[in-house]
């Protein structure tokens, strides 16, 4: 088990103030809460943070931490053989380090066995692909979880679930999946699991919402002359009608063709009109007729003004 | 290995009544009477019996209490901080290259 400083992760003085150290949390938890942070390693962190607050808050826990003395952070640690913390009924937040769980966590003691409380509810994040997003998924999982051994202590577990992801879950949302939080104590219900779905970038699909985007090259011709073309969608290859004249940039929308739901996304087909270089002596001679027939000059207003 | 777990979309396509979106965040009706009156989410249905609130909401309604309890502010705080957050959100989108 590593040592933790507490003191270090707050950013203050071992001779700090209660008000110092509510201050400091105030400050760390708007940097770092997962409801508000773009920090990459927010959730992690405002764990941290929020263990370490646990105890310095509490003048009971903060003396009994600080009668351990000080040690560099990361440095294996034991507690004292005589190591004795009664904390009460009551441990506040769901997840702690080892270190915590060791020193003041009561369930390692067997002491929250003897009231019945849900569990707590947890979180976590999971990276699926857009032809994930569109047919539904199945992911399997590992939680961490804590297991409680026959003398009562506290045994860090790791458990494999298999979760079914629904069809057309977007970026951005979040997924429940019931009963898979911590487990109840005394016969209390588990509480729930709540996963946020990232969408993994697609080499060709982008998606907004349940809209995707799609950039499609046509040939000058084919947006000249108006085409059928084969598109690709997540749901499989579709006509679409280029109309006749179209220009780059112009938007086809095929209604129905995004994520699922209700109701369903479109895809946008974005026309960018390609000119292919010539790759034969045939060819730019096709290219020359070209210009001495399409006599058009696009430039025309840029050159009179 | 047992079967897969279903998980549930937290969006408009689930509905919660008051009773069940209690039990999901642990809190009492009175609480979640409170949020509403602070606009932070709006059920549909004309009375308590009969409101319906969206797996949308039900984020909002977790975010707002975790707000208030970890920041320490009231219900009306943490309501302009969700507005404050969501319009940053928005901000952040849009400003997103769309390539």
């Amino acid at each position: 088990m590593e040592y933790k400083d507490y003191y270090q992760i707050m950013g203050v003085g071992r001779d700090a103030s209660a008000d110092d150290i509510k201050r400091a949390y105030r400050k760390l938890a708007r940097k770092y809460h997962p409801d508000v942070s773009k920090e990459k390693d927010a959730e992690a962190r405002f764990k941290e943070v929020g263990e370490a607050y646990e105890v310095l808050r509490d003048p009971e826990k903060r003396a009994a931490y600080d009668a351990l003395g000080t040690r560099k952070p990361g440095e294996q640690f034991r507690p004292p053989p005589d190591w004795q913390f009664d904390y009460g009924a009551e441990t506040d937040t769901g997840t702690h380090s080892d270190f915590f769980e060791e020193l003041f966590g009561g369930l390692g003691r067997g002491r929250r066995a003897s009231f019945r409380s849900r569990g707590f509810d947890t979180s976590g994040q999971i990276e699926v692909t857009l032809e994930e997003a569109f047919r539904g998924t199945e992911r399997r999982l590992s939680l961490q979880r804590v297991a409680v051994d026959e003398r009562g202590r506290a045994l860090p577990t790791t458990q494999q679930l298999n979760v079914r992801i629904p069809a057309g879950v977007v970026d951005g949302q979040r997924i429940r999946v019931p009963s898979q939080g911590e487990p109840g104590m005394g016969g209390g219900p588990a509480g729930d699991l709540f996963l946020e779905v990232r969408l993994l970038p697609h080499r060709w699909f982008r998606a907004e919402g349940r809209d995707i985007w799609l950039d499609l090259p046509v040939t000058p011709w084919e947006a000249a002359l108006g085409e059928t073309i084969r598109v690709p969608t997540l749901g499989g290859r579709v006509d679409l009608k280029v109309p006749k004249g179209s220009q780059t940039d112009r938007q086809l929308r095929l209604r129905g063709r995004g994520l699922p739901g209700n109701p369903p996304g479109d895809q946008l087909v974005v026309l960018k009109i390609m000119a292919p270089a010539p790759q034969s002596p045939a060819e730019e001679a096709l290219y020359k007729q070209m210009a001495e027939t399409l006599r058009t000059n696009l430039r025309q207003a840029m050159e009179s003004s | 290995m047992t079967d897969p777990i279903s998980a549930v979309p937290l969006d408009d396509s689930v509905e919660f009544s008051l009773r069940e979106l209690c039990a999901a965040c642990r809190v009492s009706e009175e609480i979640v009477v409170e949020i509403v009156a602070e606009g932070i989410v709006e059920p549909s249905g004309s009375d308590r019996a009969e409101w319906r609130f969206t797996g949308f909401a039900l984020t909002r309604v977790q975010r707002a209490l975790r707000l208030q309890h970890e920041f320490g502010v009231d219900l009306a705080g943490a309501a302009l901080a969700l507005d404050l957050l969501d319009e940053l959100d928005r901000l952040r989108r849009a400003q997103r290259p769309s390539d």
